[in-house]
């Protein structure tokens, strides 16, 4: 049977050099190597479930009067849009479940990202060659940050509105083109009939295709590289340690597939997520007291919070106003630093040799330290995105708690900062100290060593 | 039985497959091995376990296991120089085929479930929860097969440097450089291909163009026009005393209801309180005080009003605006204060705007006077 397949492929496109070559490809055994798969996965799910929903969804702003069979709704005027939303939750069978498990993969996509590109950049396996696909690996991030975004903002609820009507603030804000690009890709002023139809054109084609050919690009990098290993015993630059992509590889990697899709389904069958039905649908007019973007987006709505009222006007004009600053430019410095760092790094280590090792957190104090500060701030921000929640939940002024955090940004990220330096420093002191006996650490920092005198 | 297995961890290289077919198949068709099963599987999980946590259960190699058949066939292949480290034996063989089958049994009983749910109309919560429980029995099933009846061999292989060979890398650059020599007029050619992209690049750009309109004269409308009645959303006028000090009511021009662009909300205030700037005194007929409702931050719906401090609350970003003070931001990220709209109480007491808003209002843009 397998003789027979083989025989027919191989007959006609010469394949067997390279099944052989798949076949034996060598990939580090390590948990954390598997959060990018994770990722993977959940797009595949995500593209799944999301064909199965385009089938239904209605994209348009075309105002109807609900008489589906959610009760409370009958009556009341809404976009088509959510109208279909609430048929494929109400009437579609399974419909609710795939809507769930669709919006719970892209929640899991976009932090198995996260975590992924943190596992990067904690054990430095951005350093070359591999800065190609850290730069690919941050487009990913923007790129699923952006299209999760576009997701629950073509809904037509009340939440995807307010969602909606901020972000066409933040477009407006940008100096000397924002309105001109906010009028062509919105269609106008907001409200417009025109963006749903838009938002959900870039949701389901580009949006993805992108992220489809960026995937690609990816892993066909990562097959080039092939993966770095964690330092230990026969692991240096000149050889890769690990198990076969047949068999052991192959039966992991498909269990994980199917471990998350359990997961997914889980959550969705079980866990409630974005009830639009609740929020009823867009109304300018109303207000959603406790709104909070999905949380990937939240460190950008805490900045917009904190960030003093400041805007730059001149001659009874105003040029640049307040939400361009924490909503455009800190966003757009912080990516372009985090994709700038593979450079940056090779520029003050002065280092620009080929790394297959990987950097334990503990002998890079530096980065180990911008990254835990990195984190620390974001937390904060993300903290400060649901201040007001957090002012409701402890019986607190949001004015107080806007103060704190206002300190809390700048000092928090520096101690964490502090702290992890320092315990870096001290471990990689216990570490020569013990000298031969240190183990896995020591034992990789002299691969390493070895592997850069090559 | 354990015996064996004890042999197979010595020798883990040998004809294995053989073995685990045999083996499998006993497990899976006698019942009575289910006892056994039962007494390994407590083994496995008290004594093995915890000793194997601490010495890990594989075997090392200095060099590929001898009974390693196909190293030494690929060897012989010509494949590449790779080395064996470490070679994980199946070790519980019948633990691992009961475990196996069980897991898939899980999932054999969930994706049940799930068919069943489905044409029975059963609700989400067991949909979901029969489907999880088949895909984890199914991932079950393969993390298992992975882990206790798959031979897994460790292996180093040598990597290629990125770097092509300096000869290689020539000799791509002379082909390039030969082929372009075989194009003749290339000065020509660079001119088009600029040209073209120029041409390409301007059409590209001028699509977008179709996308909407141009940013008109609508964003610089400051909506309301003197004389025009304030109406709520119901469409019904407003007189000055509707409103009891500390209420407050949505209002739109009579022309453009539910707009959310004109939304403006009315408050009523006790007058001594007031502390507009002069020239504003007489905006607020009665104590009734009329701004924009789209919050100049981020264009949320500015739509909470705290009594005792008489300040406007954005619910979005937490912008407040003194409501006594002609909406100048009181605390949070906006900067600009809410367009106050000029009032005036008409014979029958009903309030009209007397002019536009006293700017623009709605977030800030680029230009925005």
């Amino acid at each position: 049977m397998i003789g027979l397949l083989a025989r027919t492929v191989d007959n006609r496109l010469r394949a067997s050099k390279f099944l052989r070559s798949a076949i034996n490809h060598v990939f580090p055994d390590h948990w954390s190597f598997m959060l990018g798969e994770i990722a993977l996965y959940c797009f595949v799910i995500l593209v799944a479930t999301g064909v199965f929903l385009a089938m239904f969804f209605d994209g348009s702003s075309a105002k109807v009067i609900y008489h589906g069979s959610y009760g409370p709704l009958r009556g009341v005027e809404m976009d088509k849009a959510l109208e279909s939303v609430i048929h494929i939750s109400f009437d579609v069978p399974a419909g609710l479940l795939i809507r769930q498990i669709h919006h719970w993969a892209a929640n899991i996509f976009i932090g198995a990202i996260l975590v992924h590109q943190a596992r990067i950049f904690f054990t430095a396996a951005f350093r070359k060659p591999r800065e190609l696909n850290w730069v690919v690996g941050m487009t990913l991030l923007i790129l699923a940050m952006v299209n999760g975004y576009l997701g629950y903002s073509i809904c037509g609820d009340l939440l995807s509105g307010a969602g909606m009507r901020i972000g066409y603030s933040i477009l407006l804000s940008v100096p000397v083109i924002g309105p001109w690009i906010t009028f062509l890709l919105m269609g106008g002023t907001v409200p417009v009939d025109a963006t749903i139809p838009r938002m959900l054109a870039l949701h389901i084609f580009l949006v993805p295709a992108l992220i489809t050919v960026l995937i690609a690009v990816h892993l066909g990098i990562i097959w080039r590289q092939m993966h770095t290993n964690y330092p230990g015993p026969h692991r240096s630059h000149k050889t890769i340690v690990g198990s076969r992509l047949w068999p052991s590889y192959t039966l992991k990697s498909l269990g994980l597939f199917l471990l998350i899709f359990a997961v997914v389904a889980a959550l969705g069958g079980l866990v409630q997520i974005d009830p639009v039905w609740v929020y009823g649908p867009y109304n300018p007019v109303a207000i959603l007291p406790g709104a909070q973007p999905d949380w990937y987006l939240g460190w950008v709505e805490g900045a917009m919070r904190l960030f003093p009222g400041v805007h730059i006007a001149s001659s009874g004009k105003l040029w640049v106003p307040e939400v361009f600053f924490p909503a455009v430019l800190f966003p757009a410095g912080l990516f372009g630093l985090l994709y700038l760092y593979p450079f940056l790094d090779e520029l003050f280590t002065f280092d620009a040799r080929e790394h297959h090792v990987l950097r334990l957190p503990s002998e890079q104090p530096f980065n180990t330290a911008f990254g835990c500060g990195l984190i620390a701030l974001l937390v904060v921000l993300e903290f400060a995105g649901g201040d007001d929640v957090v002012a409701v939940a402890g019986d607190l002024s949001v004015v107080e708690i806007r103060a704190v955090l206002r300190v809390l940004v700048f000092v928090l990220p520096v101690i964490t900062w502090a702290v992890a330096y320092a315990l870096c420093r001290r471990a990689r002191g216990r570490h020569s100290g013990l000298g031969a006996g240190a183990g896995f650490a020591e034992g990789g920092g002299a691969q390493g060593d070895g592997m850069n005198a090559g | 039985m354990s015996e064996r297995d004890r042999d197979r961890v010595s020798e883990p290289g040998r004809t294995q497959a053989h073995v685990s077919d045999k083996q499998s198949k006993k497990a899976a068709s006698l019942p009575g091995s289910l006892l056994a099963l039962g007494v390994l599987l407590w083994e496995w999980a008290t004594k093995t376990a915890r000793s194997e946590r601490r010495h890990p259960r594989r075997a090392e190699f200095a060099s590929p296991p001898p009974g390693c058949a196909e190293c030494a066939e690929k060897a012989k292949r010509g494949a590449k120089p790779s080395e064996a480290l470490k070679v994980e034996p199946v070790s519980h063989e019948q633990i691992g085929t009961f475990l196996v089958v069980c897991a898939f049994l899980v999932a054999l009983a969930g994706g049940i479930g799930f068919l069943i749910t489905y044409w029975t109309g059963g609700s989400n919560l067991v949909l979901g929860a029969t489907l999880a429980l088949c895909f984890f029995g199914l991932g079950m099933t393969l993390i298992l097969w992975s882990h206790l009846l798959t031979l897994n061999i460790e292996v180093a292989e040598p990597r290629e440097p990125m770097q092509s060979p300096p000869e290689e890398r020539q000799t791509a650059v002379e082909d390039f450089q030969a082929g372009a020599n075989q194009i003749h007029r290339r000065g020509l050619l660079k001119w088009m291909i600029a040209g073209a992209s120029g041409t390409f690049g301007a059409i590209f750009l001028t699509m977008f163009r179709s996308l909407g309109q141009s940013p008109d004269s609508t964003i610089y409308s400051t909506v309301w026009k003197r004389g025009q009645r304030l109406v709520t959303s119901e469409g019904k006028p407003v007189s000055v005393d509707m409103l009891v000090p500390g209420s407050t009511v949505i209002v739109f021009p009579e022309d453009s209801i539910g707009s959310e662009k004109s939304q403006t909300v009315l408050v009523r205030v006790d007058e001594s309180l007031l502390q507009l700037p002069s020239d504003r005194m007489d905006w607020a007929p009665n104590g009734n005080l009329a701004y924009s409702r789209v919050c100049t931050h981020a264009g949320c719906a500015v739509g909470m009003y705290e009594t005792t401090t008489h300040q406007l609350v954005c619910p979005c970003h937490q912008s407040t605006f003194a409501v006594l003070r002609a909406a100048e931001p009181s605390s949070g990220p906006a900067d600009r204060a809410l367009p106050q709209l000029p009032l005036y109480a008409d014979e029958d007491g009903i309030l009209r705007a007397g002019g536009g808003f006293s700017d623009i209002p709605g977030p800030g843009y680029w230009g925005m006077p």
